[in-house]
């Protein structure tokens, strides 16, 4: 392969032409038209559900568009399957990593391709897999790309940033010479993401070319050589990263202008709300996730707990609403001790929690909307006379609540599945937010969401935090944390390894102690 | 398998031999006892290990399969059929006749697990509906098929039960069949034979060849697998397909190689209790077939008390009703569902529809 | 569904009508595919319809006969029905109403004895079919609690209390609790006492007020689910065992007093058939129950209503097959097939869907979680 060191070149070795993609009720991709030059950088912008990622199943084989065509150099390809892509030099790394969490790296690797994927033919089923021979190959790839993977480690018991590792070895176990990346810095740290570009540029200098998913704004202007933006399916032109800027990029994402930092007066703090002492709780597994953490809240502030995916700000969330047992510790709301009591105690002592998964945790996808609104009163008095559930009550607190919050729904009797994710929060927003309540704890309240949504829900803590409840806020995305916090907890390996005013945070601190970088003074 | 797995089974095991030694030790030699309840034991685990493989072709895949029951059942019947009618209509020689048989015990399982397949997989019905919609289907058309062929007037074969062509041989594995006293272990009749090789196999074929991992793979994470060009549904189907031809052979144990004829609902929950060994053997072979083994040696105890029954002492006179003694096999599977003896972990994607 | 132009009446039949569809059509598919192979095996199949019907519904005798047969169907298609709201798979109800059965007969013909005297029937009765329910919901309850507190699985627990009642009950029938009466030779218990029989509806049909309770039971179960606070957690833990964690909800608990209503329900049919129709138990008469029960649960739809239709539906089955075989010796079995059949199609709805080319998208009964592991 010739060696390219200018990053631009002008053979297209990937073309979308014309791309249509229909789901039922949505049209993913309107005649959408790509190209990636070769050896670059090609990031491709939008928000959730502008149908980024349609596209690329699509270039990758796993969808099959509906019309238009996919060239690679200049060839008309026929996809059936990821087969023909592989075959094409096409890889892809996920968003949601395609690893199987109990085979080893060695495994994952070969799965698909126990042999050259070139020759199709060679499909016996009773092959004996040869490991070693494949770990030989793995530590090869690793060192001539600088990704290094231990290819007996199980894949489960793995960081995140290391899985991604594999998974790109996995493509170039695969000859791939297209990479596309969907959304991959979603689960690393600011460090981790420098490595990952890094590691990105060396693969186009060895002649890759990469096309690069994301929604995020500061790191396409970082790493890009050049930026497609789509919107609502189509794309809506491209960019320059030299010649553009972070609001002239939102604004085409979004067709508006887009106010990328929250308006909010400062922060009126009085009285402690919550306090956390010493905190041990241990996970799924029953490893600790949670490793002795302190915090307070006060009422009328904003704490945000910014941290990578897993390390512990699940089990902390999960802890403090009851749904998972406190090893050792103690937490206290408004004075009250709550360690260890089931949720309903607590939330009767005035929490509202935001979950992290809202489909599984935070509603009943088959009740109606209506039901759902109750889903964690309907017992109370206001609801229910003794065992009998007065529904024209449940019914009347539905059309409050719709109307408060503005939910898209037909009618509070559609089904929950039916709204869209945005519409699904305001409702889990609506209901705990419409309660009497002195602490929020919002875990990831925006991840998934379109911008106008992401605005709303913005607003509305906001709104709390001025009205003096104690907001609790976790999210993985820093420029969340950093627009909505008044004071920043960060977490890593389960402890808060340091805690400032936001004024006195910055994204390249922020961004060491979440990778575990600690100075001690 | 680990340890704590392996010394409950021992330990069941031994509990169970020795209460039949000291009940009988009075007429046979504890030996003799040992060696013909372990010859019982592997002969009877024989359609639980079946079944149990069965299952973890079809789970290690994701397809949750609780029809075994149904398609031994049905396997039993059309097996024993098919070598009647061969022996009877066709007066072919017995061997062959039964050889027959086990063919077409097979092919039934096969069928019913392609039924099954297409209901889980295609129509993407709830797998455990599935599966009871096999069993019925199974219990009603053998109950409806026997009467009709052998108990009504007008019948095939003339409303009486033809003489059948008798069970599969006992074969005498030279050398080791050949040890005094122990060699009775190593008389086992064919299918009990294929078993212990299937479990090898089997073992071989999921942990060291690319049919092995794929399927693992299909069973763990599906949408992995499909993004790096398994096909998830063939994979699936084929895996289904296999576990009931197992289940097929499993069945064709009953009625040709056990005894002779064939009555309603004759597997009497061997099914359910192989994928009990199958989730206790940690979806793997050889923990299900030592599982399978636990469920055998039930078996053999309660047999050998019914021997034994004049020899037991009043004060445990409750082991000389069989349908005490029966309960055995039942609570222990219920133990060992409750986990208490070591957790099990299930293919991750066990039975979830794979979706696009 | 989105057209609002519809006059309402119009819609409101439509919501009542559509999801009957499917299962309507695919009893038809059912009863002519056994047709066929009633055709294969050289009988006639019209004939063995015509007996079928005439069996079921062909007189008044015939009507009673299906009230009689419907009756345990109705209360073990509930049990079921009521554990699939619940997220559970009660494939005990066999063992459940074997309990059942057992305890009312022993309330039935052991009180009186150990009390010396007799007993007036609005106590006795109330007392043994109490009993029976009760015994039932006990013997559901511990696969319940083996499921709320271990995670094993109930669908393997509750078909192994199935075996081991089974092994019970055979104990106890052909020892402790069998009739001494010298011309008997069957495992039995001795006939209840007067006191504690549910009389007959009308003189010289067997049809009995225990087919009145059923139908009472039925709207009940309705109620409990649709309109109290347990049946909404009932049903939020079979929906959505999470959310209803974070609802507040004790997941263990609910699933445990599923599963305890679900077997008295079934222990109801148990004791019912000892007290109103048997007056006796006798072993063997339950086999099979536990399977058609779901058979019936699910052409019901899990709904209650629909549960007493497909109750009916199967007693009529049932009543005219013993008809069909007696006029044209095509053997019982094959009703099984037919059921078995139907419960295929609803299940696979889709197959009726293609079949017939219709568009009807519904909500799709899922409870497969795996094995909990």
């Amino acid at each position: 392969m010739a060696e390219n060191t200018s990053s631009s070149s002008n053979t297209i070795v990937l073309e979308a032409k014309g791309i249509t993609k229909k789901f039922p009720g949505v049209l993913a991709n309107d005649n959408v038209e790509f190209n990636l030059h070769h050896g670059e950088i090609h990031a491709l912008l939008g928000e959730n559900g502008a149908g980024k990622t349609t596209l690329m199943n699509v270039l990758y084989g796993l969808y099959k568009a509906d019309s238009g065509e996919v060239l690679v150099n200049g060839n008309v390809m026929v996809l059936n399957s990821p087969k023909d892509a592989i075959h094409h030099g096409i890889g892809m790394v996920h968003q949601h990593f395609m690893l199987i969490p109990v085979f080893t790296v060695t495994e994952n690797i070969m799965l698909g391709a126990e042999t050259d994927h070139r020759s199709h033919s060679n499909e016996a089923p009773l092959v004996k897999l040869d490991r070693k021979e494949v770990a030989q190959k793995v530590t090869d790839l690793s060192h001539q790309y600088g990704l290094d993977v231990d290819p007996e480690a199980i894949v489960g018991d793995l960081p995140v940033g290391v899985q991604q590792r594999v998974e790109i070895v996995k493509a170039l176990y695969r000859h791939a010479n297209i990479l596309i990346l969907d959304e991959p810095t979603a689960v690393l740290t600011p460090q981790e993401a420098e490595d990952l570009f890094r590691i990105m540029r060396e693969l186009t200098k060895k002649g890759v070319s990469i096309i690069f998913i994301t929604h995020k704004l500061k790191e396409v202007l970082a790493i890009a050589d050049r930026i497609t933006v789509m919107r609502a399916g189509r794309v809506v032109g491209t960019a320059n990263p030299k010649e553009s800027n972070e609001a002239q990029l939102a604004s085409m994402m979004v067709g508006r202008a887009v106010i990328l930092t929250v308006q909010k007066k400062p922060a009126q703090p009085t009285e402690e709300i919550l306090k956390v002492e010493d905190l041990h709780v241990r996970d799924i597994r029953g490893l600790e996730a949670v490793n002795g953490v302190s915090f307070h809240v006060r009422a009328g502030e904003i704490l945000g707990i910014a941290g990578v995916q897993g390390n512990g700000q699940t089990e902390l969330a999960e802890a403090l609403t009851g749904l998972r047992p406190i090893e050792s510790g103690r937490f206290t709301l408004s004075g009250n001790d709550l360690t260890g009591k089931p949720p309903r105690p607590i939330t009767a002592t005035g929490l509202a929690h935001i979950p992290e998964d809202r489909q599984r945790h935070g509603l009943v996808l088959s009740y109606t909307v209506a039901d759902n609104m109750v889903l964690c009163d309907y017992y109370q008095p206001r609801f229910s006379k003794g065992a009998v559930i007065q529904q024209n009550q449940v019914d009347a607190n539905a059309r409050k609540l719709i109307k408060a919050y503005d939910v898209r729904t037909p009618s509070p009797y559609v089904s929950a599945s039916k709204l869209t994710g945005g519409n699904q929060q305001k409702v889990i927003v609506a209901r705990e937010l419409s309660r009497t309540i002195r602490l929020l704890i919002a875990s990831q309240p925006t991840r998934g969401l379109d911008v106008g949504s992401i605005e709303y829900i913005h607003k509305e803590i906001v709104a709390m935090r001025d009205r003096g409840i104690a907001v609790l806020l976790i999210s993985a995305e820093l420029d969340e944390i950093l627009s909505l916090s008044d004071r920043i907890a960060v977490m890593y390996r389960g402890q808060i390894v340091e805690t400032v005013n936001r004024k006195d945070a910055t994204r390249e601190q922020l961004g060491l102690w979440m990778a575990g970088v600690h100075e001690t003074t | 398998m680990d340890w704590r797995r392996f010394a409950v089974i021992a330990l069941i095991i031994a509990i169970m031999f020795g209460t039949v030694v000291l009940v009988g030790f009075s007429q046979s030699s504890p030996l003799l006892i040992v060696t013909s309840m372990l010859a019982t034991t592997i002969a009877v685990a024989t359609p639980l290990t079946l079944g149990a493989l069965s299952g973890i072709y079809c789970e290690r895949s994701g397809v949750v399969n609780i029809g075994i029951e149904g398609m031994m059942l049905g396997a039993a019947f059309f097996g024993w059929l098919a070598s009647i009618y061969m022996n009877t209509v066709f007066h072919m020689p017995g061997m062959l006749s039964l050889f027959i048989g086990v063919l077409a015990a097979i092919l039934t399982g096969g069928l019913f697990a392609l039924l099954h397949a297409m209901l889980s997989i295609t129509f993407k019905v709830d797998q455990i509906i599935g599966g009871t919609v096999i069993n019925i289907l199974a219990v009603g058309i053998t109950g409806f098929l026997n009467r009709q062929m052998f108990f009504g007037k007008g019948s095939v074969f003339g409303g009486q039960v033809p003489h059948s062509p008798g069970i599969l041989p006992r074969i005498h594995i030279p050398f080791l069949a050949d040890i005094p006293t122990f060699g009775r272990i190593f008389e086992q009749q064919p299918i009990t034979i294929a078993a212990l090789i299937l479990v090898i196999v089997t073992h071989y074929v999921l942990f060291n060849t690319r049919w092995g991992l794929r399927t693992r793979a299909v069973g763990e994470h599906p949408r992995a697998a499909d993004t790096v060009g398994i096909n998830v549904i063939r994979m699936r189907y084929i895996n289904v397909i296999i576990g009931g031809f197992l289940a097929g052979l499993g069945g064709a144990y009953f009625t040709l190689e056990s005894i002779s004829s064939f009555e309603p609902l004759m597997t009497n929950g061997r099914g359910f209790i192989a994928l009990a060994a199958m989730i206790f053997g940690n979806w793997t072979p050889f923990g299900a077939w030592a599982a399978a083994l636990v469920f055998g040696a039930a078996q053999a105890l309660q047999i050998n008390l019914q021997f034994f029954r004049t020899l037991i002492p009043p004060q445990w006179s409750f082991l000389q009703n069989s349908y005490v003694v029966g309960l055995a096999p039942y609570i222990l599977t219920m133990l060992i569902l409750t986990g208490l003896i070591g957790k099990t972990i299930p293919p991750a994607a066990d039975g979830k529809p794979y979706e696009k | 569904m989105q057209s609002s132009n519809e006059p309402g009446f119009i819609k409101n039949l439509r919501q009542w009508l559509e999801p009957l569809i499917v299962p309507l059509l695919a009893i038809i598919t059912a009863v002519i595919l056994g047709g066929l192979i009633i055709k294969s095996v050289g009988g006639d199949p019209f004939a063995a319809y015509r007996g079928l019907v005439q069996g079921a519904f062909g007189s008044k005798k015939a009507l009673s006969e299906t009230a009689v047969w419907a009756t345990p169907y109705i209360f073990a298609g509930l049990a079921v029905a009521f554990a699939f709201k619940g997220g559970l798979f009660n494939i005990g109800a066999e063992g459940q109403l074997a309990f059942g059965a057992v305890a009312a007969a022993l309330i039935g013909y052991a009180l009186p004895k150990w009390l010396g005297h007799d007993i007036p029937a609005f106590i006795h009765i109330p007392l043994a079919v109490g009993l029976g329910m009760l015994a039932g919901g006990l013997w559901a309850a511990i696969p319940g609690a083996l499921k709320a507190y271990t995670g094993g699985h109930e669908v393997i627990n509750t078909i192994m209390m199935n075996y081991i009642a089974l092994n019970i009950t055979s104990f106890l029938l052909n020892g402790p609790m069998k009739d001494p009466n010298p011309l008997n030779v069957v495992a039995r218990t001795p006939a209840i006492a007067k006191s504690a029989r549910i009389a007959p509806i009308f003189d010289g049909l067997r049809v009995h007020w225990g087919f009145v309770l059923a139908l009472l039971v039925a709207l009940l179960i309705w109620w409990i689910l649709q309109k109290t606070t347990l049946g909404f957690e009932i049903r939020t833990v079979g929906s959505n065992p999470d959310a209803a964690k974070y609802a507040g909800i004790n997941v263990q608990r609910t699933i445990i007093i599923s599963m305890a209503i679900s077997g008295m329900l079934a222990g109801l049919a148990g004791a019912i058939e000892v007290t109103a129709l048997n007056y006796r138990h006798e072993l063997g008469f339950a086999v099979g129950y536990g399977f058609d029960a779901i058979a019936i649960a699910l052409l019901g739809k899990t709904n209650p209503f629909g549960v007493v239709l497909a109750a009916i539906l199967f007693g009529a089955m049932r009543n005219g097959g013993t008809r069909m075989q007696f006029l044209t010796q095509i053997p019982v079995d094959i009703i099984s097939v037919i059921q078995a059949l139907i419960l295929l199609f609803v299940a696979a709805d889709a197959i009726i869907r293609f079949i017939y080319r219709i568009r009807v998208r519904e909500e799709r009964v899922v409870l497969t979680r795996g094995w909990g592991g």
